[in-house]
């Protein structure tokens, strides 16, 4: 596949969740002209949901993406809320943040170690058919049970809560099916100080490999662009519930504190022609100057501080080692971490406050409202739910604005960036596209979600001239 | 069905799905540690390899077939695998990527691209693969060895699944449960 110019196919990107090819252009002289990152899998949600009933809305939208169910789940269940005009009852409220946590802690370890701690134990030329969680399991076998055991965690907590690890139900329209019984929360503490042990590790391992990344972590997609993420009241990091706030690359605030609901009112969504993942931007800057990340490393350039005192700490020395709003994508990875820090002790806080297992879940209610939005922090960012009813409670219209969507302009940039910094045209390597690759798994995109199709089978990369002729040819194995 | 006098080969791979079935597959836990002890993962969305090898064993399919691009790589697995598993709901029935059978492609397309976009409408046609008019489950592109189905089938069924199939360990002596 060459275009115009010439390009370089990735096809299909790897360790990353979902469908997508990244195409290098290159000019007339053989240099990096620009790199675009497509995502092909189209699924149609938007349309296919006219007509269901509401109640069905939350397990169908968990069928979006089995990696992050609970996210959709819950932003679904609060649209839901909206249209019956009810508040779910306080200690629904919680419990539907101790899933969603659980969550953001089992999402981020697949992202972090499964799919991204090859390239950081073994680095970016290692020879790719080793570098993978079995290949870490082998060399380090303590970060790959680590990686596990966190995952495992996460899920764990969701089975007990939700019936099952994928695709559960229990966060329902009004609050949540079933209250949390003794034994299922005395369950889940007795696993949080292992689960807390092993993501300390996971921290101190990655401070450690950090040195030798100074390269990558200057070139992983470092344009400066806003921030958005939700925050309570008081600046600390939000998941379920919240506001947005928007920051820009200096950390001066955008947008505080404004109601995420109307959300048509800030963000513009743009189709692309060459993906179907459609890109947005912050409305008061346009496009593309409203380009904003979303995700573990916004949230933590928004918010004044995390909410919980270890998880702090580690913030500040990121912080103060990488700056108040880092612009560098590399550091997602950091910021993954310390949230899964975060969100394992907010899930103890949670569980052991004993109005936990109040028996009054669920907000009965019918249509009220022809209309309602719900927004939550998916493991990957911002997540909009917005649907219209009739007054059978028949879905009319839904709008879905997903993580992945928010990011897809920053990928492409950061794509592009690496590409420019790392593929030399004559001496094609394998490591340069593995970089390349790398740099958007430093978003964890998730792209089941985002909507999608599949990519071509790829033999080889080629790098071909102007002209269409074959200057050099990477066999990936 | 493995050949003899090497390790057993295994695959993985999702069509049009929500990973979930691979999800599933992850939540074998420390599990996923003793199969490696006892057969590779030559191809999968977890590992680096770019191209469908020779001479595998197993291969997991997730997900309907629904593009053009699906059909492509679904017949090159079929090709190169000996016992092909039709992964979950989505590849058994088509499940949730049917919900669009009814309404057809372009309605689809036109409400994400034109209807629901503020800037530069338009459906992509460039680098992305066609959706073709039905989505279905594999066994109508291709024949299908074994069933596998659930919504996601639980990590307890693929674990034993592919112990079996790997020829790794005996099949269970209790049956197999697909609730």
């Amino acid at each position: 596949m060459h275009g115009q110019h010439g390009e370089i196919v990735i096809d299909p990107v790897t360790r990353i969740e979902g469908h997508s090819r990244i195409t290098i252009s290159l000019d007339e002289a053989g240099a990096v002209a620009g790199a675009r990152f497509h995502v092909t899998q189209f699924r149609g949600f938007e349309r296919i949901c006219v007509g269901r009933p509401m109640h069905e809305m939350p397990a169908i939208m968990a069928r979006i993406c089995g990696i992050c169910p609970v996210s959709h789940i819950v932003a679904s269940s609060k649209a839901c809320d909206e249209i019956m005009a009810v508040s779910p009852p306080p200690v629904a409220v919680s419990l539907r943040r101790v899933i969603n946590l659980a969550q953001i802690v089992q999402s981020h370890a697949l992202s972090f170690f499964h799919l991204s701690s090859p390239d950081l134990l073994f680095g970016f030329d290692a020879e790719p058919a080793g570098r993978h969680l079995f290949g870490v399991a082998a060399r380090a076998p303590e970060l790959a049970r680590d990686g596990i055991a966190l995952r495992r965690f996460g899920q764990t907590v969701i089975e007990i809560l939700g019936g099952k690890r994928i695709h559960p139900g229990w966060v329902v329209p009004g609050g949540v099916s079933h209250p949390l019984q003794p034994d299922q929360r005395d369950g889940i503490l007795d696993t949080v100080p292992e689960a807390l042990a092993a993501v300390r590790r996971g921290l101190a391992w990655y401070r450690s490999r950090l040195a030798g990344f100074a390269d990558e972590a200057g070139a992983f997609g470092t344009a400066p662009m806003l921030s958005m993420g939700l925050v309570h009241e008081n600046g600390n990091a939000a998941y379920s519930d919240g506001d947005l706030r928007v920051v820009d690359p200096d950390g001066a605030l955008l947008a505080d504190r404004i109601d995420p609901k109307p959300y048509w009112d800030y963000l513009g969504e743009v189709a692309q022609p060459d993906s179907y993942l459609k890109s947005t931007y912050w409305k008061a800057l346009g496009h593309p100057g409203g380009t904003y990340r979303v995700g573990p490393l916004a949230r933590l350039n928004v918010v004044d501080r995390l909410g919980s005192a270890e998880a702090d700490d580690r913030l500040g020395e990121f912080r103060d080692r990488v700056g108040r709003t880092p612009q560098s994508s590399f550091h997602y990875h950091e910021a993954r971490l310390i949230e899964i820090l975060h969100a394992i002790t907010v899930i103890g806080r949670l569980l052991a406050a004993p109005e936990i297992l109040d028996r009054r879940v669920q907000s009965m209610a019918e249509v009220n409202r022809s209309e309602g939005v719900g927004v939550s922090e998916a493991p990957r960012g911002t997540l909009m739910h917005h649907y219209r009813v009739d007054d059978q409670g028949l879905v009319t219209w839904v709008n879905l604005v997903i993580a992945t969507g928010h990011n897809n302009e920053a990928m492409n940039l950061a794509v592009a960036e690496a590409a420019a910094r790392y593929v030399d045209a004559g001496h094609l390597t394998e490591g340069m596209l593995n970089r390349v690759e790398a740099a958007i798994r430093c978003f964890d995109p998730c792209l089941s979600c985002s909507t999608h199709a599949i990519g071509q089978m790829p033999l080889e990369v080629e790098l071909r001239g102007a002209d269409g002729g074959l200057l050099d040819m990477v066999a990936r194995p | 069905m493995t050949q003899r006098g090497r390790r057993p080969r295994f695959a993985t791979v999702w069509l049009d799905g929500c990973s979930g079935c691979h999800m599933s597959f992850l939540d074998m836990d420390e599990r996923l540690l003793e199969l490696a002890e006892h057969a590779d993962l030559v191809y999968s969305p977890l590992v680096d390899i770019k191209e469908y090898p020779d001479d595998v064993d197993v291969c997991l399919v997730e997900g309907a077939v629904s593009t053009t691009d699906d059909v492509e790589k679904v017949r090159v697995i079929r090709a190169r695998t000996r016992t092909l598993v039709s992964f979950g709901d989505c590849a058994v029935t088509a499940n949730v990527p049917s919900l669009r059978n009814p309404i057809g492609p372009e309605p689809l397309l036109q409400r994400a691209y034109v209807d629901n976009v503020d800037l530069h409408p338009g459906v992509p046609t460039e680098a992305v693969p066609t959706l073709l008019p039905r989505s279905v489950g594999v066994h109508k592109a291709v024949p299908v060895d074994v069933f596998l189905p659930g919504c996601p089938p639980s990590a307890d069924v693929i674990y034993e699944t592919l112990l079996r199939l790997l020829g790794i360990a005996a099949p269970p002596e209790r049956p197999l449960r697909f609730g």
